[in-house]
């Protein structure tokens, strides 16, 4: 019997059933963006983005036969090539021209790729190389450099570019280490320090220093007359925990006014007061919170939106296509949207867990935690809980990179999982 | 390590729950987004209706509306190669542009807002072609007021933007800033006619405010409903003939139709060209005119007042009669201890008495009116039978607003108990404190409008209409009710007969004679001088005719004339002659009358 041809029932349909649902939603909802009823438009119009959508749906398919033909071995084998290569894409594209400041672009004629996308694969499949060869080990100082090697520089590379928001998206990993083994205490000091710097930002370090002033003084002093064993060791962590809050608190003015950009600054400002700008920097997350409003519970009805279509909201058929939906669909939309969502990467989770082989399940959980920090981020900015960050809502927004980029990085787990069962345990 | 799966599942399910409360937070509960999102795209485009139109009675033109055009301008598609070309063009210097332009561009960039406004027909024709070579500029038409007879300026009233107090005042919200509403005059008082009803659509706009498409398919959009046009009862010749007449003096005529009360003819002079207040200088020009010392803003006819004079002697023998107090045949010495008098008389009967405006008789006439000793205090008796006089008098339309379809129509004055009362704080008063109105001097105060309408009265032996300028109204070809409704005096017809024949006396030998009498009709008249220290006397005339068959009642003030027999009487002579017979067989009165020396 040969094993290495794929069948039927090895795939997963639940997961490509899914995609496709929300590759049509994402289609027709980049439409209706777009959509102008005064010049009585076709979805198929290739000056549209919807025809263009298309286009790049249907090369979606192709590339989703040519992994599902591939040999399922040869992805983990060239998993180091890939991410070299896109390293030095990475780095290459750093040369070419800035567009609207940032220089994330290879232009070849009308063709637009972005690197920075495809990374996110082969940062994947780096990273699941690596566990599943070299099984390291959080506690040791060699396996967590090779780590931070691995995610670092992308995310430097990225940066450097500048685009914040899909450095930041690298931050998913974490999810991987902790399903990896990572302690849960390093996710709540790193979470922590995130609530620490936006509580600074809130009321000030002053008051903050202050405030935890006082719990350290209440904790120390309590400590010195209550217990008895391990007392100095318990004060030395006591007042470390208290430096470093100190230390962070401090650091919020250097950070933000040195190392955020002003815009970045002014986004942060509005996520927690909206009218402090409303026309400026305000005025994006107000406009998208009122398009999605204005949707009520069911909806306006397909093409019936005003406020997307009117260039109310910007970037409609990109970052903010959330709006459009929200709007046309009402909550109704909303819910089923973020149910597949929900289901979808619930479903992943599923397939990861399945795996035999540990590199196919790293990639998985890679594929799940980046999938998911897009949805969050995404949808949150749009609703008024993040800050706005410009990055896709995978399957659903506008664009080749990443709607090629989404589907190379789930058809290579579903292709890895027909044939989990090829797979000796080590 | 198998429950992080769980946690990691947690999480997912975590997030996707808050995002649906959140979104049912503003989706489903909070209406305000809904509204925001409606004030995004929604804007409503008023569609203004024609104003209706005015003719005379024989079916002229008086006011219409003509095109002028705003020149419109979108900045952001603006080309310009030769700016001074455009600026010779339109007319304004270079600077002028630049800052139009700017202004433009603050207001939006790339919607159009007014560049030029109001350019008027003639000017627009030699822009029209040229214009379309420069990119970014539009026309708008719109239309103003337009008086091609340049007459009857103060009964019209003008058109102007709606300032604060008229919004305030505006209870139906039906005007908004901006609007254009009628002031004063015949634009004033029919504005709800003419204006017609405001259409609006409600469009839908983009970010940038360009229009879109209906809103909701235009279910809510009303379409606009033309003014209903007006016939006025004006007789445009007559009126233009009056105000030739009036040129040079200061002063009013009124013409009414007796058996209609249909205002043929309402001059008030010194007045101006209404096309003056319409269209780009209405600023300027309205402020010349307000500044002007012979307040040509001023509507005489129903502003000014002045005292009766002695036209006022026939309302009281009217009433006299009425009382029974006196009879035709009743004869009073002419006691010039008791008050003054003219001319050469001595004991003359009630015609007699009118015809040389026998000051003494109608001295007595009033104390017997007044003083009827239904009281046996004097005193209570005096006010019982002012008041019982008032009332005669009020009944003939004087002392309170007659109603004519004008605003600001001034009352006039006649007093009753209460007012001298209030005069005389209370203290005593009989005849002798007051017998000077019985010669239409002391505290009586007549309006032009008010003096024709007596004449009219006259005519009529006893009843009027409300005069009234408009006798028909879009469709329906009538005026208002109000002026449909027969007024009587409290006075019988048959003692209209001395009045009548007292004044065919006065035109036929008495103070009339000279001036006012025309060969083939009997006019009826009474001259008025009214006292004017330090200068002239007014000089007044009222007057209606035919005798027997009255087609015309007029009352003529002509300011600082001097005699109601020279001025006033000429003028009025030469209107009745105009409308009766279409032009004057007194061609030497007519040159007097437009020579303007009355003084001499």
């Amino acid at each position: 019997m040969r094993k290495d041809l794929l069948t039927y029932n090895q795939i997963d349909w639940v997961t490509v059933l899914l995609y496709f649902l929300l590759v049509l939603m994402g289609w027709l909802n980049i439409f209706a963006a777009v959509y102008d009823a005064e010049q009585n438009q076709s979805i198929f119009d290739i000056t549209l983005n919807s025809g263009r959508q298309l286009i790049l749906i249907g090369a979606s398919v192709l590339i989703i036969i040519v992994i599902m033909v591939i040999d399922f071995n040869f992805f983990s084998s060239i998993a180091y090539f890939v991410y070299g290569i896109l390293i030095l894409m990475l780095v290459g594209v750093l040369f070419t021209e800035p567009v609207a400041g940032a220089s994330s672009w290879f232009k070849i004629g009308a063709f637009k790729l972005q690197p920075s996308e495809f990374m996110k694969v082969g940062a994947s499949l780096a990273l699941a190389k690596y566990f599943n060869d070299y099984n390291p080990r959080f506690t040791k100082i060699r396996s967590v450099l090779v780590l931070f090697l691995i995610i670092g520089l992308p995310v430097a590379l990225i940066l450097a570019q500048p685009d914040t928001g899909t450095a930041l998206i690298y931050a998913s990993f974490i999810i991987v280490f902790y399903r990896e083994g990572l302690s849960p205490v390093v996710i709540g000091l790193g979470l922590s320090m995130i609530a620490l710097f936006i509580l600074t930002l809130l009321i000030g370090w002053l008051t903050l220093v202050i405030i935890t002033g006082v719990i350290i003084g209440i904790i120390v002093l309590s400590i010195l007359f209550l217990s008895g064993k391990k007392k100095v060791r318990r004060i030395l962590i006591t007042l470390s925990v208290g430096i470093l809050i100190v230390g962070v608190a401090f650091s919020v003015d250097t950070i933000i006014t040195d190392v955020l950009k002003p815009h970045q600054q002014k986004r942060i400002q509005v996520l927690f007061n909206p009218n402090s700008d409303p026309l400026g920097a305000g005025w994006n997350v107000t406009q998208s919170k009122i398009a999605i409003g204005s949707g009520g519970a069911f909806g306006k009805g397909f093409l019936q939106g005003t406020q997307t279509k009117f260039d109310f909201v910007p970037e409609q058929s990109t970052d903010f296509i959330f709006c459009t939906l929200g709007e046309e669909r009402g909550w109704l939309g909303s819910l089923v949207l973020i149910t597949l969502f929900v289901a979808f990467l619930l479903r992943i989770i599923f397939i990861a867990e399945r795996q035999k082989s540990k590199f196919a399940r790293v990639y998985g959980y890679s594929v799940a935690s980046i999938l998911f920090l897009h949805f969050m981020v995404n949808i949150g900015m749009t609703i008024g809980l993040f800050p706005v960050i410009g990055i896709p809502l995978p399957f659903f927004s506008y664009g080749g990179s990443s709607l090629w980029a989404f589907t190379i990085l789930l058809f290579i787990l579903l292709k890895l999982d027909a044939h989990r069962m090829q797979i000796l345990k080590r | 390590m198998n429950n992080r799966k769980y946690f990691i599942q947690l999480v997912f399910i975590l997030v996707g729950s808050i995002f649906l409360i959140k979104l049912f937070f503003i989706q489903v509960l909070d209406e305000n987004y809904k509204l925001a999102a409606q004030d995004n795209v929604m804007r409503p485009i008023i569609e203004y209706p024609y104003r209706g139109v005015i003719y005379d009675r024989n079916g002229s033109l008086i006011v219409h509306n003509t095109p002028v055009y705003d020149i419109m301008v979108v900045p952001k598609e603006v080309e310009v190669t030769d700016t001074l070309a455009l600026c010779n063009l339109l007319n304004i210097d270079k600077n002028d542009f630049i800052q139009k332009i700017e202004e433009a561009r603050d207001f939006s960039f790339v919607q159009p807002s007014v560049f030029l406004k109001q350019v008027p027909n003639h000017e627009f024709a030699k822009i029209q072609d040229q214009l379309t070579n420069y990119r970014g500029f539009t026309i708008v038409a719109r239309t103003i007021r337009n008086y091609p007879n340049q007459s009857l300026a103060n009964a019209l009233g003008y058109m102007r933007e709606i300032d604060k107090t008229g919004l305030e005042k505006d209870s139906a919200k039906y005007y908004k800033q901006g609007d254009y509403i009628g002031i004063k005059g015949i634009e004033e008082y029919y504005e709800n006619y003419l204006r017609g009803k405001r259409g609006v659509k409600f469009k839908m706009v983009n970010v940038s405010g360009l229009v879109k498409g209906s809103f909701k398919s235009g279910q809510w959009d009303t379409l606009s409903i033309p003014g209903q046009d007006l016939i006025s009862t004006i007789d445009l010749p007559l009126q233009q003939y009056g105000e030739k007449l009036m040129e040079g003096k200061s002063g009013s005529i009124v013409a009414i139709e007796p058996s209609t009360g249909e205002i043929l003819s309402l001059v008030s002079a010194p007045s101006y060209d209404p096309n003056t207040l319409a269209g780009r200088e209405f600023s300027t020009n309205f402020k010349l005119l307000s500044n002007d010392t012979l307040a040509p803003l001023f509507n005489r006819p129903l502003m000014a007042q002045y005292r009766p004079g002695s036209i006022f002697k026939i309302i009281q023998a009217m009433i006299a009669l009425q009382e029974g107090v006196i009879t035709p045949n009743t004869r009073i010495p002419c006691d010039r201890s008791i008050i003054g008098c003219h001319g050469d008389h001595y004991y003359e009967n009630l015609q007699g008495a009118i015809t040389h405006s026998c000051n003494p008789y109608f001295h007595n006439v009033l104390r017997r009116v007044v003083n009827q000793k239904v009281d046996p205090d004097v005193y209570n008796d005096t006010k019982i039978g002012l008041d019982k006089w008032r009332e005669h008098v009020a009944s003939f339309g004087l002392g309170a607003s007659l109603g004519v379809d004008l605003p600001n129509e001034k009352e006039g004055l006649i007093p009753n108990s209460a007012y001298y009362d209030k005069a005389y704080r209370n203290r005593p008063w009989k005849y002798s404190n007051i017998y000077s109105i019985a010669i239409g001097e002391g505290e009586n105060l007549v309006v032009p409008i008010q003096m024709a309408n007596f004449a009219a009265i006259v005519a009529n032996r006893g009843f009027y209409y409300i005069p009234h300028l408009i006798k028909s109204i879009g469709e329906d070809n009538e005026p208002l009710q109000k002026y449909r409704e027969k007024k009587y005096t409290t006075v019988d017809p048959e003692h209209f007969n001395v009045a009548v024949e007292a004044m065919a006396q006065v035109v036929r030998s008495g103070t009339g004679q000279y001036r006012a009498k025309l060969a083939n009709i009997e006019v009826c008249g009474k001259t008025g001088t009214v006292q004017n220290d330090p200068l002239p006397d007014h000089s007044v005339f009222i007057a209606f005719a035919p005798k027997d068959d009255p087609k015309i009642a007029v009352s003529v003030y002509v300011e600082d004339a001097g005699q109601g027999a020279r001025a006033a009487a000429s003028i009025a002579s030469l209107m009745i002659e105009k409308y009766l017979i279409g032009h004057t067989e007194r061609p030497h009165i007519e040159d007097y009358v437009l020579r303007g020396k009355f003084l001499y």
